[in-house]
């Protein structure tokens, strides 16, 4: 075999793409994961199926753009919905992500089964955003990941401590005269974002990989949130890489399971042999779950 | 913009005011009255108590004067401004439970955030407010736990943390929510020099109390609360056993 893929031009790109994408997944999947957010960010991924098919079905063509849009659009209904029906009912907020994210599943499935039986070949390959094939990615898809993921860096950079108290203390934040809701609609939507880039690479079914598991894998390792966020990205990367590289040498399998497998297995050895909070540490060390201190 | 950079602006009614003026206030949630026409005065430069049952609507009084819960009627008045001009001058101990502490953080990290709205939008802390934070922890006797990972830390721990980034916040009003519970002695008796030391420094500090035996020790105003405004005043003529029983029902302990 040797390493002669990477002097794949085509591979390359495919494996930077996939890098981004992962390395996206892991600095805002910190902060789903800090807020107790990541099965909404299960919910939004699955909800933008229906917006991708949708796009499909009324433009009649695959342009890419169009399509993330659609997904955006639908995993931000998605998402608004779940506030709605926590906030306005008594439904419970783990029953609302069950039902949103299976109504909007569903509907995207019937959608996109209605679509297949179209005549015209436009449809074709559709079904590869469910679980992702990056070797579909184009040079300018890529240099579009490229933008976005600089995008998102930036605001997170700068509204650093905005978000890191928002995530620790909400209503001290809230007291302390910031806009607590406008910051939540902008976290949401940065993750929405993440969703729609990685479902090329990564599909709906299993994006929500990307976001948990490498920051479930970081936090392992670190105590410290700067920390945590960069090693979530280099393990998001790392996955994104792997997967790609896994999937093309096995060959013909879709990417979105391949670097779903790859962050899963980041994050158990993480689980298990982490130094401090590992299980094998854990068990180890006399009378401690964890390295919780007295209490009392 | 409410958050916005600022030097410590000194509220102009501060020799002989009010510190906070409520009137006619009721909060509901939903259906269920909270708090219900609620008359409050708080003088500036006063250790207040606020005690009552659960549900008494404390933390909701803390909350409306912090301007986070919309009053179904009546006004909130802080240092003579309404509460979301007035946050400048309020810094704010949530209860210790409010947060998650296997946050990956360290105890600066977390008193730092009192540095927070000085800094305004964008800006990071800088050397002055490390100096700040310090001083506060010093405060509460915890300098040398600065760089601890706050999930090692003792609930008494815990709490002295929230109280050295209300410091930092350098405020004239504070409002702690049960700063107190399940501290060990040594902790309430260090918490408490804090508090004295805020009032000395000419401060308001209203602090939400649940052991009825230390009020009079600790405080020197009090206010029951149970839904209603049962009493507010020096604990010599509010904290008697007539206004306790009024708060707590007949079942309550009547303390001389």
């Amino acid at each position: 075999m040797g390493f002669a893929f990477w002097l794949d031009p085509t591979f390359r790109l495919v494996a930077v793409g996939s890098a981004l994408i992962g390395a996206v997944g892991g600095v805002l999947g910190t902060f789903a994961l800090l807020r107790r957010q990541s099965l909404l960010g299960d919910a939004m991924s699955h909800a933008a199926l229906p917006g991708i098919v949708l796009a499909f079905l009324l433009a009649g063509s695959r342009d890419l753009p169009l399509l993330l849009a659609g997904a955006s659009l639908s995993a931000w209904l998605g998402a608004l919905l779940v506030v709605l029906i926590t906030h306005r009912s008594r439904i419970r907020p783990d029953a609302a992500l069950g039902l949103v994210l299976s109504v909007f599943f569903g509907f995207g499935i019937v959608l996109l089964t209605v679509a297949q039986r179209q005549p015209t070949a436009a449809q074709a390959g559709l079904e590869r955003f469910l679980f992702g094939q990056a070797a579909m990615m184009l040079r300018r898809d890529v240099e579009g990941i490229a933008l976005a993921t600089v995008l998102i860096l930036v605001v997170v950079l700068l509204l650093w401590k905005e978000f890191k108290v928002l995530a620790f203390d909400p209503a001290f934040a809230a007291a302390i005269g910031l806009p607590v809701m406008a910051l939540d609609v902008l976290l949401t939507t940065l993750i929405v974002l993440a969703i729609a880039l990685g479902l090329h690479a990564v599909g709906v079914v299993l994006m929500s990989a990307v976001l948990v598991a490498p920051a479930a894998a970081a936090r392992q390792w670190t105590h410290r949130l700067e920390r945590m966020v960069i090693l979530a990205g280099g393990f998001g990367a790392l996955s994104g890489v792997l997967g790609t590289l896994l999937s093309s040498w096995i060959g013909r399998l879709p990417t979105g399971p391949m670097i779903a497998l790859c962050a899963s297995g980041i994050a158990l050895f993480s689980l298990l042999f982490a130094p401090h909070r590992g299980l094998i540490w854990t068990a180890k060390s006399p009378g401690g779950k964890r390295d919780a201190g007295p209490s009392g | 913009m409410p958050f916005f950079p600022s030097v410590l602006h000194e509220p102009s009614t501060l020799v002989d005011g009010l510190a906070i003026e409520v009137t006619d206030l009721t909060v509901m949630y939903g259906e269920r009255p909270v708090l219900w026409d609620v008359d409050w005065q708080v003088p500036a430069g006063v250790l207040m108590a606020v005690v009552g049952p659960n549900g008494a609507g404390k933390t909701t009084l803390l909350r409306a004067i912090l301007g986070l819960v919309r009053p179904v009627a009546g006004s909130i008045t802080v240092f003579g401004r309404p509460p979301a001009e007035a946050r400048r001058w309020i810094a704010y101990v949530p209860q210790r439970t409010a947060v998650d502490w296997d946050f990956p953080a360290t105890v600066l990290d977390v008193v730092l955030m009192g540095r927070y709205r000085h800094l305004g939008w964008v800006r990071r802390p800088g050397a002055q407010d490390r100096e700040r934070a310090m001083e506060a922890l010093a405060q509460v006797g915890m300098a040398d736990l600065a760089h601890r990972q706050i999930g090692q830390l003792s609930v008494g721990q815990q709490q002295r943390v929230f109280v050295a980034r209300a410091l930092a916040q350098d405020a004239w009003l504070y409002l702690m929510d049960e700063p107190f519970a399940g501290v060990d002695a040594i902790t309430e008796q260090a918490l408490i020099e804090v508090l004295r030391g805020l009032k000395a420094a000419g401060r308001t500090v209203i602090v939400v109390h649940h052991d009825l035996q230390t009020v009079p020790l600790y405080f020197e105003w009090v206010t029951l609360l149970n839904v209603r405004c049962v009493a507010c005043g020096p604990v010599a003529t509010a904290f008697t056993g007539d206004s306790l029983r009024q708060t707590y029902g007949e079942r309550a302990i009547v303390i001389s």
